[in-house]
């Protein structure tokens, strides 16, 4: 795999942190303020785990709660992950 | 002067008689108090499991040796640490208090306080029946007969109520971290509706075992410091970074006042006031306005009518991480406005740990010694002050004060915020 | 000066019904909930049925982010919290944050969402712990989500004393609302249906390991051989009197009368507690054992606790002296969530002149002399019940409940 996507994000997302009542994850959250999508610290640092778990790469604690959107953990990760 | 029988509110004054500590840096009182008035830290790296892997690797832990402790070889091998260190404590805290005999068993009632139970053995009875949690459908071949005591934390308040010869209420308090100031709360309760006439309070907790270690991981909780675990806990501190995981146990004696004066018995102090509060605003985020906290506080207080000016000292939760002594020390102003920059407060957590449960009557234990012997003991470790956390922490090193009234404060996850008023105990 | 402290909610989320009005119905029939275990393949196990909380998806119950990060065990008292607070007509908006108040049963935490993170540790190493463990697993997560989903500020408590929970709770909730909380939701859940759950139950001596569903949990029978376990349980609202009269809410009944012991140790020889409860719970409401229409029995289904029971009993009402029921035998025993259960039961049985039967009795032991109410519900006019529960390792508790008097 060479690119982390939205498609990656939101399947981690939905099990890390489940899905708040009246949000649906789409290509549209991509902007969207984590916190405005109903997601907490604790569901970010469950879905860095799962990132870590499953693509290698580790998000240092300070990292973490500097990624306020998605886009943002997408274009993080993607500088990080070297192409296969 | 006689102080009177009841509170402002009309409930009967409760009296601390009798005292039992188990904690980090030595066992019994008298090593508990030396500890917390010489500054020195108890935290260090983690042997009581192979901490190789964890992101946290220090603790405060025991040095508890139950057979010097007088535990025969089946409680040892029967109780988990936890309930071990509760049954050390009753047994202790009632010789202490000269009670024993004097009030029938069903006058006495009960209330411990753990917030992990037995989770210690209750893990390491799963790794053999799982061998190694390999099989999720666990194998019952394995199974020892204490497994069920181990599932259900009431096994603690079970062994102390008959280490105490209680037949009366018996109850185990779960809180989380607030359990070991709720658990004398519910106490309390106990002597002001008349349901006992003696009740064995306080918490015990062992946490220190691989899965409660790594919840407080995941979250990124407890300190990181590793290479330097003599002063990884540094509540207010500005280079704090997460609380270090402790153990423990404290229990105490209580009375109503009139009873331990008619009996001559010896008085660590009165409890004066208790309430607790919830955030209801997060399992384990804090808002930094302390409100929750401030509204517990002020309660507490006006029970027997307490004003701030009142407060002598105040035994702080001060975790160390973050958020909790921001949100703390918020708490403090909003509840005692000026009051709060002139009073000392300190953590005593900085050379213990934080055993969780246990650390609400370790704390109330740490403050009836605090009154008994007129020292406000110190928040080690702390060098640099936060800009945020702007209070006298008593850094470094114990403090000779008049005391005679002190605040002990706790917060949880739940969102528990609880707050327990002691007074100096007053001449019969 | 306290008023009274009424019961004006019922959430009921139980093996054989969701809501106080299905499970009330599933017990006056007088069926059975009791079956093969079907969370997790139980083969291997001598105990093999259980009472399930069968078509509960807590997807449908909970939200979904909360699903995540909570066990069984608290998804299944959001859901009862819900029934309850909307069986009270209670809104949570409309009473003084600080004057809410919470106070739950524990008996053995999140078990399941516990066995799958000590597993992902022991398997894979500390960091594929997660996140949640650290809320989900511990005794005070139910109360804590129920305290924050619902905005409630005032005092929370979590009590643990095995299957005396719900007394216990309820209990500190009269005490809460004398202490000046307007509203507690109080009661119990459990759910330790899962592996480890399982076998550390079958530590205790206590499952049965019959594997006929209708006669595997028959206390106070000549065959007793265990009690079969369950999951679920109930939350209640619990009011000041005058606060529910004056938003004109209707109540079940009156929290009259409580009473808590421990047994004196067993090697003693001396008699166990319960009887001394039981007389601590009507001493408390003032009323005399002539006044109490039914005991629910805590009907634990092992002879000599079965005895120990009966003998409790019959000290105080005599041989035969009142009728006694353990509906719990169509559901299992279900911890911190049965005596919780219990006292709902009773509430309705008031509500309705009705007593819920025992059920699978076939020859009642001789030396239990209760009139136990078998098989089919017995109509009654029922104004007070007496509730027992004893918790393993020694717990006592009594209740007494009467008849609304607004």
């Amino acid at each position: 795999m060479d690119q982390f996507t939205i498609d990656h994000l939101i399947r981690l997302l939905r099990s890390a942190g489940g899905v708040a009542d009246g949000v649906e994850l789409n290509a549209g959250i991509v902007d969207e303020a984590y916190t405005d999508l109903g997601y907490d610290s604790l569901a970010l640092l469950e879905m860095s785990a799962k990132i870590q778990q499953e693509f290698g790469v580790a998000i240092p604690d300070e990292d973490v709660t500097e990624l306020k959107t998605p886009r943002q953990t997408i274009d993080y990760l993607n500088d990080r992950m070297s192409p296969i | 002067m006689t102080t009177p029988a009841t509170l402002r509110n009309g409930r009967p004054r409760v009296a601390i008689t009798g005292l039992g500590v188990v904690a980090p840096g030595g066992i019994g009182v008298k090593a508990f108090w030396d500890l917390l008035t010489s500054g020195r830290t108890a935290t260090r790296s983690i042997s009581l499991f192979d901490a190789t892997g964890f992101r946290s690797r220090v603790a405060a832990e025991c040095d508890f040796y139950p057979e010097e402790e007088g535990l025969s070889p089946q409680e040892i091998r029967r109780l988990d640490r936890a309930a071990q260190f509760g049954l050390v404590c009753v047994r202790d805290a009632i010789a202490d208090s000269g009670v024993a005999g004097l009030v029938p068993p069903e006058r006495i009632g009960v209330s411990i306080g753990s917030a992990v139970g037995c989770t210690m053995r209750l893990e390491d009875e799963y790794v053999v029946l799982s061998n190694g949690g390999e099989k999720w459908l666990v194998d019952p071949a394995y199974l020892v007969p204490h497994a069920y005591d181990y599932m259900v934390p009431s096994t603690i308040a079970a062994e102390a109520a008959r280490a105490a010869g209680a037949e009366g209420p018996v109850a185990l308090i779960s809180t989380g971290c607030t359990a070991g100031l709720d658990s004398i709360g519910h106490g309390l309760r106990l002597l002001y509706e008349n349901s006992a006439d003696l009740v064995i309070a306080g918490a015990a907790d062992a946490p220190l075992s691989p899965i409660t270690a790594a919840c407080f991981d995941a979250i990124k909780a407890t300190s990181p410091d590793n290479d330097d675990p003599e002063h990884a806990s540094r509540p207010f501190d500005l280079n704090r970074h997460g609380f270090v995981l402790g153990e423990g146990a404290a229990v105490l004696v209580l009375e109503r006042l009139d009873d331990a004066r008619a009996r001559g018995a010896r008085i660590y102090g009165e409890i004066v006031g208790f309430a607790s509060r919830s955030n209801a605003f997060h399992m384990t985020g804090l808002k930094p306005d302390g409100r929750e906290m401030a509204e517990a506080i002020t309660v507490a207080m006006a029970q027997n009518g307490v004003a701030p000016e009142d407060i002598d000292y105040i035994n702080a939760h001060g975790s160390g991480t973050k958020q909790n002594d921001r949100h703390e020390t918020a708490a403090f102003k909003r509840s005692l406005g000026q009051r709060a920059y002139e009073v000392p407060v300190s953590s005593i957590k900085s050379m213990i740990g934080h055993s969780l449960g246990a650390i609400g009557s370790i704390e109330v234990a740490a403050c009836a010694l605090a009154l008994t012997h007129q020292v406000v003991p110190p928040t080690a470790n702390l060098h640099t002050p936060d800009p945020e956390c702007d209070l006298d922490y008593v850094p470094l090193t114990a403090r000779d004060q008049e005391l005679d009234m002190v605040l002990s404060v706790g917060s949880g996850f739940g969102g528990f915020q609880s707050a327990m008023v002691v007074a100096r105990g007053s001449a019969a | 000066m306290s008023t009274g402290t009424v019961v004006t909610g019922l959430g009921i989320v139980a093996p054989g019904g969701f809501g106080a009005a299905e499970y009330w119905a599933f017990v006056l029939a007088g069926r059975s909930a009791i079956g093969p275990i079907t969370r997790f393949d139980p083969s291997p196990y001598p105990t093999r049925l259980a009472g399930e909380v069968r078509g509960f998806v807590a997807e449908e119950r909970v939200p979904g982010r909360i699903v995540v990060q909570t066990d069984q065990w608290t998804h299944l008292g959001l859901a009862a919290t819900d029934l309850a607070l909307a069986d009270a007509r209670l809104e949570p908006a409309a009473v003084p944050e600080y004057e809410m108040a919470v106070v739950t049963a524990s008996s053995s935490g999140g078990t399941e969402f516990g066995q799958r993170e000590i597993q992902s540790l022991w398997r894979r190493g500390p960091q594929f712990v997660g996140a949640y463990q650290s809320i989900a697993w511990f005794y005070a997560a139910t109360t804590g989500q129920i305290s924050i989903r619902h905005g409630m500020r005032g005092p929370c408590g979590v009590v643990c004393t095995e299957q005396a929970g719900g007394l216990d709770a309820l209990a500190q909730a009269r005490r809460l609302v004398r202490d000046g909380s307007r509203m507690v939701l109080t009661g119990g859940t459990d759910a330790s249906l899962c592996p480890y759950g399982l076998t550390a139950q079958l530590a205790s001596g206590r499952l049965s390991r019959s594997q006929d569903a209708l006669r595997a949990y028959v206390p106070f029978d000549a065959q007793a051989g265990g009690y079969v376990p369950g999951e679920g349980g109930a939350i209640l609202v619990v009011e000041d009197e005058r606060a529910a009269l004056a938003r004109g809410a209707r109540a079940y009944g009156t929290v009259a009368g409580y009473g808590a012991t421990f047994d004196p140790a067993p090697e003693t020889g001396r008699e166990p507690g319960l009887r001394r409860a039981a007389e601590l719970a009507l001493a408390d409401a003032g009323i005399g054992p002539d006044r109490i229409d039914v005991v629910f029995a805590d009907a634990v289904g092992l002879p000599e606790l079965d005895r120990q029971e009966a003998a409790a009993i019959t000290a105080i009402f005599g041989p035969y002296g009142v009728p006694v029921t353990a509906p719990k035998t169509m559901s299992g025993r279900l911890y911190a969530g049965g005596a919780a259960l219990d006292v709902a039961v009773a509430l309705l049985s008031i509500r309705d002149g009705v007593i819920p039967p025992t059920i699978g009795i076939l020859r009642q032991a001789e030396e239990c002399e209760l009139d136990l109410v078998r098989d089919r519900a017995r109509p009654a006019s029922v104004s007070t019940a007496l509730v027992l529960a004893r918790g393993y390792g020694g717990f006592n508790a009594a209740a007494v409940v009467t008849a609304p008097s607004l």
